[in-house]
């Protein structure tokens, strides 16, 4: 894809974003006083435990919904609705069935209004970046899960968008191809130098992945911690196991397990914890690292 | 097809040896592995199930086993069917159901190759038809956009359901003489209740289905940079048209039960005519022969539905 890289779009600002809404038993407060940056070419996760309200945020940079308080930009412009320079991919596979694998990935450049001929090259270029070419003509259906959700990955960049927001887009996976499909996205970021904000509960992913991760509390979420990941590139899987990873990894359970612990709303004691066999180290993020 | 050709291409050849089980392997894999695995891009259908499995020949040998049972099975019920009308008009048959004035299969049969060969009853079978064309076009053409729009304009639906609601239970039947009192002629009202008959069901199908459209597509569209008209094009409508042609099918069904009680009370020509008319008129046979025509023309536009219905859906058929 023409991207420019002379004068790198692609900046997210998200400045005391706040959003609550009404629910049955009164008003809810998703997330508050969250204030968080990608920059361009940048790639960061968003980890915390469900209900935190990280996915209210992405939704809010897709312009699905708009902040009770505070301002979400990119590149300097508010977001007011979604559209095409955020792309966006979804947990559940959000591939148009009654389209062909290439009629998704063209998608975004009908609407743009490119011309068939164009649309085709362009997508089959980027079907062939992602191994898809021999199954251009096949529906959604008969494609296995990963392979729909690389799809849709591919979708969303077909329109050459300033930056890639993905919502547990492998949640779904199991572990041997949610590896694979890491791999495959960090392969196309590294090419594309695509701004990226990813949403993930997984702790290995959003290490594996990312330059940094932000870390938010439990309900209403806020950034708890910002660590940046200093794991040099191109990233295999073998560093999984090293000493940086494990040492990144300890200090971020540490910081979910509290969280997660809050969002279950229990004030669970150390007796009643090893009761569950959980045991607590009380070690903090500094020791950690 | 071309892209289940390619699969195939990557499939190991030994159980292909000769060129004429090829086919049929084609087939039987496009049923079986639907799902290419990611972990084996380049060769996506995995080597190991097949290796255990019998040789193609006798497969191939079971499948059409299974059609011949079922074809079997099929012709014969039709068959006893046949019998046990003829041995119960034969004999005259009377236990409570009486069977004294029944036509027997023979008589119809004799009945059909004259009527057959008569151009008055070709003049009846093809004034049903044209009748529940126009009717079924009538209310295809108004309740699929009706549909459509009232499930994405809220408003809209809010205005017209409370009207569906009240109107939809009133069987066809019952509109006959309001619509003998609304409509010029006689062919304008019978026209106007098949139309009513099919109205409803696709007008609520259509509604249904705008109503189960997934919302993340929308959410994707939007992302895509799709205009409201552009969503409701590319999403809404290609995602509400295997219920549209549930309704359809539906529809088609009532048009006809519509269409022949309102021949059989006001007609002068039709099918449905045919049949009442052969009983006032003490043509027994004739009776029989209205009924089984009538049966296999609402066979045959139903099957003619679900064949418009699978050329305008190729995805989903796994």
């Amino acid at each position: 894809m023409a991207q420019t890289p002379k004068q790198k779009p692609g900046r997210i600002d998200v400045t005391d974003f706040a959003f609550s809404y009404e629910a049955a038993d009164g008003p809810v407060e998703a997330a508050k006083d969250v204030s968080i940056v990608v920059n361009p070419g940048e790639f960061v996760s968003i980890i915390g435990p469900s209900g935190c309200g990280k996915s209210t945020l992405l939704n809010a940079v897709a312009g699905f919904i708009k902040p009770t308080a505070g301002t979400v930009t990119v590149d300097g412009a508010a977001v007011e609705r979604p559209g095409a320079d955020r792309g966006m991919v979804f947990q559940q596979y959000s591939l148009f069935p009654w389209k062909t694998v290439r009629q998704n990935v063209e998608f975004g450049l009908k609407m743009k209004g490119v011309d068939a001929h164009n649309r085709q090259r362009n997508a089959r270029t980027l079907l062939g970046l992602a191994g898809l070419l021999p199954f251009e003509n096949y529906y959604p259906e008969r494609l296995s899960g990963g392979m729909k959700q690389r799809v849709g990955i591919v979708r969303a960049l077909a329109t050459g968008p300033k930056v890639l927001l993905l919502d547990e887009p492998f949640g779904a996976l199991d572990a041997q191809t949610r590896v694979i499909m890491q791999q495959i996205l960090t392969n196309m970021w590294q090419r594309l130098k695509i701004s990226v904000l990813f949403v993930t509960h997984d702790i290995d992913e959003a290490i594996f992945l990312s330059d940094r991760v932000y870390c938010m509390t439990a309900r209403p979420g806020t950034v708890k911690a910002e660590i940046v990941i200093p794991l040099e590139r191109p990233r295999h899987q073998s560093m999984m196991m090293s000493s940086e990873f494990l040492a990144l990894r300890r200090g971020l359970v540490s910081l979910i397990r509290e969280e997660s612990l809050k969002a279950m709303g229990g004030e669970l004691n150390d007796i009643a914890l090893q009761g569950l066999g959980i045991e607590m180290h009380g070690e903090s993020l500094a020791d950690a690292l | 097809m071309d892209s289940a050709v390619l699969q195939v291409e990557d499939m190991p050849d030994r159980e292909l040896q000769d060129h004429g089980l090829q086919d049929h392997r084609l087939r039987d894999h496009r049923r079986q592995d639907r799902s290419p695995k990611d972990a084996a891009v380049a060769a996506p259908v995995p080597a190991a199930p097949q290796a255990a499995a019998p040789p193609a020949r006798v497969r191939v040998a079971t499948r059409y086993r299974g059609h011949v049972i079922a074809f079997l099975l099929g012709a014969g019920s039709l068959l006893a069917f046949l019998v046990l009308w003829h041995l119960l008009t034969t004999y005259r048959v009377s236990f409570y159901v009486r069977f004294i004035n029944v036509p027997s299969p023979e008589q119809v049969l004799e009945r059909a190759v004259r009527a057959l060969s008569s151009q008055r009853f070709y003049d009846h079978v093809l004034l049903s038809c044209r009748r529940i064309f126009i009717g079924f076009a009538l209310a295809t053409a108004i309740a699929v956009p009706l549909g459509l729009l009232m499930g994405r304009f809220r408003r809209l639906r809010e205005i017209v359901f409370p009207l569906v609601e009240v109107f939809r239970p009133i069987p066809a039947i019952a509109w006959v003489p309001m619509a003998i009192m609304l409509w010029p002629s006689n062919e304008e009202s019978i026209v106007f209740i098949t139309f009513l008959g099919a109205f409803f069901p696709i007008l609520l199908n259509t509604l249904h289905g705008m109503r189960m459209v997934d919302g993340v597509l929308v959410r994707a569209a939007q992302c895509l940079g799709a205009t409201e008209a552009a969503i409701f094009r590319e999403v809404y409508f290609p995602a509400t048209l295997p219920h549209v042609f549930t309704g359809l099918a539906v529809g088609m069904g009532v048009a006809w039960v519509s269409l022949i009680a309102a021949e059989m009370i006001s007609g002068q020509f039709g099918i449905g005519y045919f049949t009442w008319e052969a009983y006032s008129l003490v043509q027994y046979p004739d009776i029989a022969l209205g009924m089984i025509t009538i049966g296999i023309l609402g066979l045959g536009s139903s099957a003619l539905i679900r064949g418009i219905g699978h050329l305008a859906i190729p995805w989903g058929r796994s």
